[in-house]
């Protein structure tokens, strides 16, 4: 008797550590980093880390032994701020992969202590297309939309549907610049022409002048190369001076879908704009936002927020599939596997980091056609995952041969 | 600021009591000293870094306000540039880093001696306003010229090697390059308020008909003190260039240059060892309210309102008041 | 079509009208600031704040309360300017005997506060607030469309402008204002509460910059730094035209408008900073002002 008891406990024991040895917990930190007071809180900010939270647990971390914490702070967009939070967080806090990160010199600045640190950088709030080019780096993730993308969406899209002539109101800085040579770019291509352009210093406030200049070329259309405030000023302050009334079109080359709800469809209607992400989209994004929507205060998610969930979801399967999270071994997991998700669908990243998949071109309703809040946008066009991104051979990053 | 304002232990400064006072500067140093040697292995050596940049980039604006008494809006003017020239110098013109500071803070004293001879024609208001004026200006060029970067700043400044043998890229030796840069600083600053150049500063700063009177020439005084305090102020923009590895709009902007009168102002203005303090704790407090987003602005603004109407003697300046010897 | 150094006159009629229009925003504003420097010798820097504060308080009077723009045009500015009152009593006051430049640094400290508050309650989005539909839609004037609101803000401007500068040049209230400025031991001898005088003057000055505030909010966004972009400017504005000048002001306010105006159309990178260039100059050259009056 006392013997069997013995061997049943020795026997139980044995198989209590021999399944404790089976379950290695990883542990994983995640990191937010974006605007969460400034004029890009609304499309970043808090939602993001909503995102990466219900990522983290609709992939059900927990039951497969991964132990994920997500942390945040503001970057308020400034480059400084940005990459002393950065390091700090990989020196001091352990923190293994970086989210979000809008304001394309912040993105730069963290992509660049990413790699000497060898951690993981997964971009979606940024547009610079630097991020997978000139400043490519193979630490670096860029997910939701790059400013070669927009540009090549609203610029071709439009020309196709008839807007071949264009004036540019630029934010005289260098993402403005680039936002302009590159949309300029395609219209040319597109067979458009490019009629003039005017650069507002940056930030602006009153347009008046720059928006009559644009009115006074008579181009068809006028791109908004510019972001945040200054283009839901300039596209107030538009319609204040009649300018849509007056049959010219406006294509905002940097739109967020949080900037036409805080513009209302009234001032914003016949806006065109090209997203990679839209809660109406399909049953996948509308399931998802009405839960994120649950979370955030009634809000929908926007393109960023979304980007910050497929991110982290397809991070989080390259660290189960490599059964741990070495920098070099999750990086080439996440680049072979393609990804899919309910938001994005299928999709892939590239050698260059850069993840593809369809964008949409959008046109704001007019405020009879909406029938709920947040019904702002009707798809105009879908641009296929081929031909959406710049192609991975224009963008001279050093790790594509 | 002119005889009107309360001046900072009157008692103290005017009757100098040389071998004491000096005898407890020293002491003050040594323990300093001691603290930058210790320091790193208590605290986050990058966060350390950038505190004695800032401490530095104080203690020169406090050389012009509480020495020279005069209150120049715009010293993120020369803090700024000065970091751009050495970001550039490092990165593009691929000098050493001593080579890429040099740059920066020639740049830094070449701008304060143009800046500096037109805005001495003005006092008190006018005189801010002219720096002001000037420190926006060089704010629009950083924004509009090419080599800046922009909005993107100069990203990925190389740390180098120092004179040739000594590497940047490892911590501890960037902090006692900068610990010692620092050092050196402030002890120039000590030398130049305790020499006979800086007993005239003071007299003009008191009263500069009397000064005038005297046979000084004011003027050049004047311009000595504010091209000095723009030269090392250059020095913390070019060091902290190297040591973030980034040069950015927000050194040039007006913030900037209100953030190190509130440095100056807490700690002491007329101080040595007053704007460094200041420089610690709003620097602290910038790191460790980091994730309270805009609260940081309200408490620096309170800070500020508290520091003006109660306090306007600075920390060190109550404590110099205190034990009755200058600090 | 006519044209003037190659653009076409009508643009340039465009450019200049708007221009005016921005003027009249500097001008009210500066007429605020040089109304507190002139006979206060303080150093306003929560100008900008207390603008952003009108702009917010017409905002909050239509969502909160359902008062509409024309009650907010007179209700907004007397809230603002008795907040500022407030300041005036219990903070600045206390600096009177000391140097003016500690005027300046409360101010902007409390500045700091002000906007830092405000952006923490509502972000930096901008709010909505809408054109009176009394003012909406606009008149084709053959070179440009103007918006009725736009020609309402200039009207209004000037409408204000002149009657402070009627009212402290050529009132008896006015008189006593700057008597008390140049004496105030004096006056205060003659049984003119001096100190009050001096609160009131205060809380109109920033109840003119409340005012601007409420006319900007249907045109830019309602949002906390509103005001610190534009304080600077408007300081440029005031130190120009003589710190103490009501009328060097108002001309200059309009002046600068212009000018800048111009500038976006032939240079327009360079919008921003020709302000700062004509203030170094005019510092230079006669630093009173181009009105003021040196002391």
């Amino acid at each position: 008797m006392k013997i069997g008891k013995l061997i049943l406990a020795a026997a139980a024991a044995a198989l209590m550590s021999g399944s404790a040895l089976a379950q290695d917990k990883i542990d994983v930190k995640l990191g937010v980093l974006n605007d969460r007071s400034g004029t890009y809180a609304d499309l970043s900010g808090e939602g993001s880390v909503v995102a990466a939270k219900m990522a983290v647990e609709d992939f059900k971390a927990a039951d497969k032994g991964i132990n994920v914490e997500v942390i945040s702070a503001d970057h308020q967009n400034k480059p400084d701020i940005g990459s002393s939070i950065a390091r700090q967080w990989y020196d001091q806090d352990g923190v293994d992969v970086i989210l979000d990160v809008p304001t394309s010199s912040v993105a730069l600045a963290v992509a660049e202590i990413t790699k000497e640190k060898n951690k993981i950088f997964m971009n979606s709030g940024a547009g610079s297309s630097d991020l997978t080019g000139k400043a490519c780096s193979p630490n670096t993730v860029h997910w939701t939309y790059d400013t070669w993308a927009l540009a090549n969406g609203t610029g071709s899209a439009m020309v196709k549907a008839g807007g071949d002539s264009w004036f540019f109101l630029t934010a005289d800085y260098a993402f403005g610049h680039a936002l302009e040579r590159d949309t300029g770019a395609v219209v040319e291509k597109s067979g458009g022409k490019v009629l003039g352009n005017v650069r507002h210093p940056f930030p602006g406030q009153d347009f008046s002048s720059f928006l009559l200049q644009a009115q006074g070329s008579g181009a068809k259309v006028i791109g908004l190369a510019n972001a945040g405030a200054d283009t839901t000023n300039a596209i107030k302050q538009a319609a204040e001076f009649g300018i849509v009334q007056g049959g010219q079109k406006l294509a905002g080359l940097l739109t967020f879908v949080t900037d036409v709800k805080a513009l209302g469809l009234n001032t914003a209607q016949g806006l065109v704009l090209t997203e990679a992400f839209y809660w109406d989209q399909n049953d996948g994004t509308r399931e998802f936002s009405k839960r994120f929507a649950e979370r955030h205060g009634g809000a929908m998610p926007t393109m960023v927020h979304a980007g910050v969930y497929a991110s982290v979801l397809h991070y989080l399967k390259a660290v189960e599939a490599t059964k741990g999270k070495d920098t070099a071994a999750v990086m080439a997991k996440m680049k072979e596997t393609p990804s899919e998700d309910p938001l994005f669908g299928k999709g892939e990243v590239r050698a260059d980091g850069r993840h593809v998949h369809d964008m949409y071109l959008f046109e704001v309703k007019k405020p009879e056609e909406s029938t709920a809040e947040w019904d702002l946008y009707k798809t105009v066009a879908t641009i296929p995952a081929a031909e959406a991104f710049r192609p991975l051979a224009d963008g001279g990053c050093s790790l594509v041969q | 600021m002119s005889a009107k304002a309360e001046p900072v232990s009157a008692d103290a400064i005017l009757v100098d009591r040389p071998t004491r006072n000096k005898r407890l500067h020293m002491t003050v140093f040594l323990a300093l000293a001691g603290l930058l040697l210790i320091a790193p292995s208590l605290f986050y050596p990058f966060f350390l870094m950038k505190l004695l940049c800032f401490a530095l980039f104080a203690s020169a604006f406090n050389l012009l306000l509480g020495y020279g008494g005069l209150l120049s809006f715009g010293h993120a003017a020369y803090f700024g540039m000065a970091s751009y020239v050495s970001a550039h110098a490092a990165k593009v013109w691929d000098l050493s880093p001593e080579l890429a500071i040099l740059a920066g803070t020639t740049t830094a004293a070449a701008l304060g001696l143009v800046f500096g001879a037109l805005a001495i024609r003005r006092q008190g208001i006018y005189f801010a306003m002219v720096t002001l004026a000037f420190a926006q200006m060089t704010y629009f060029f950083a924004l509009q010229a090419p080599f800046t970067g922009g909005e993107d700043g100069i990203q990925a400044v190389p740390q180098g090697y120092l004179f040739g043998f000594l590497d940047l890229s490892d911590t501890m030796t960037l902090y006692y390059v900068v610990a010692a840069i620092f050092l050196l600083g402030v002890l120039l600053i000590y030398r130049i308020v305790h020499s006979p150049f800086g007993q005239v500063l003071k007299a003009i700063r008191d009263n500069e008909p009397r000064a005038v009177s005297l046979g000084y020439r004011a003027d050049h005084y004047k311009l000595a003190v504010f091209v000095l305090s723009a030269t090392l102020a250059g020095l913390a923009g070019a060091t902290k260039a190297i040591v973030v590895q980034l040069a950015s709009l927000t050194d040039v902007y007006w913030g900037m240059s209100g953030e190190v009168v509130l440095m100056t102002l807490l700690g002491g203005m007329g101080t040595i060892f007053g704007p460094m303090v200041g420089a610690a704790i709003i620097i602290t407090m910038q790191n460790y309210l980091a994730s309270l987003g805009a609260w940081v602005t309200v408490v620096q603004g309170v800070v500020f309102v508290i520091a003006v109407l109660l306090f306007r003697e600075g920390i060190v300046g109550v404590l110099s008041k205190w034990i009755k010897k200058p600090l | 079509m006519a044209e003037i150094f190659s653009i076409p006159s009508a643009a340039l009629y465009g450019q200049l009208l708007l221009g005016f229009i921005n003027g009249a925003f500097y001008a009210t504003l500066s007429l605020g600031l040089a109304v507190i420097f002139g006979l206060l010798n303080i150093i306003n820097f929560t100008h900008g704040a207390q603008y952003m504060m009108g702009a917010f308080v017409g905002w909050m009077l239509l969502t909160y309360l359902g008062i509409g723009y024309w009650p907010a045009l007179v209700l907004a500015p007397l809230i603002v300017g008795a907040i500022g009152m407030v300041i005036e009593r219990t903070m600045i006051s206390r600096l009177y005997k000391l140097d003016h430049l500690y005027g300046l640094l409360l101010t902007f400290g409390l500045a700091l506060i002000i906007e830092g508050l405000f952006r923490n309650g509502y972000g930096v989005s901008g709010l909505a607030y809408a054109i009176p539909p009394q003012l909406s839609g606009g008149v084709n004037l053959g070179f440009m469309f103007l918006p009725l609101y736009r020609g309402w803000v200039v009207v209004a401007s000037l409408v204000v402008c002149l009657a402070t500068w009627f009212i402290i040049e050529k009132t008896r209230l006015g008189a006593y204002l700057r008597a008390a400025t140049e004496n105030p031991t004096l006056v205060q001898a003659f049984g003119i509460n001096v100190p009050l005088l001096v609160t009131l003057t205060y809380g109109f000055g920033v109840a003119l910059a409340g005012f601007a505030g409420v006319l900007a909010a249907p045109i830019y966004a309602v949002n906390p730094m509103m005001g610190s972009n534009l304080i600077i400017v408007v300081f440029a504005v005031v130190v120009i035209g003589g710190m103490g000048s009501i009328l060097g002001a108002i001309v200059t306010g309009f002046a600068l408008g212009l000018i800048e105006g111009l500038t976006k159309v032939f240079y327009p990178e360079a919008a921003a900073t020709v302000i700062f260039v004509i203030m170094a100059l005019v510092l230079l050259v006669k630093p009173a002002g181009l009105f003021g009056k040196e002391g």
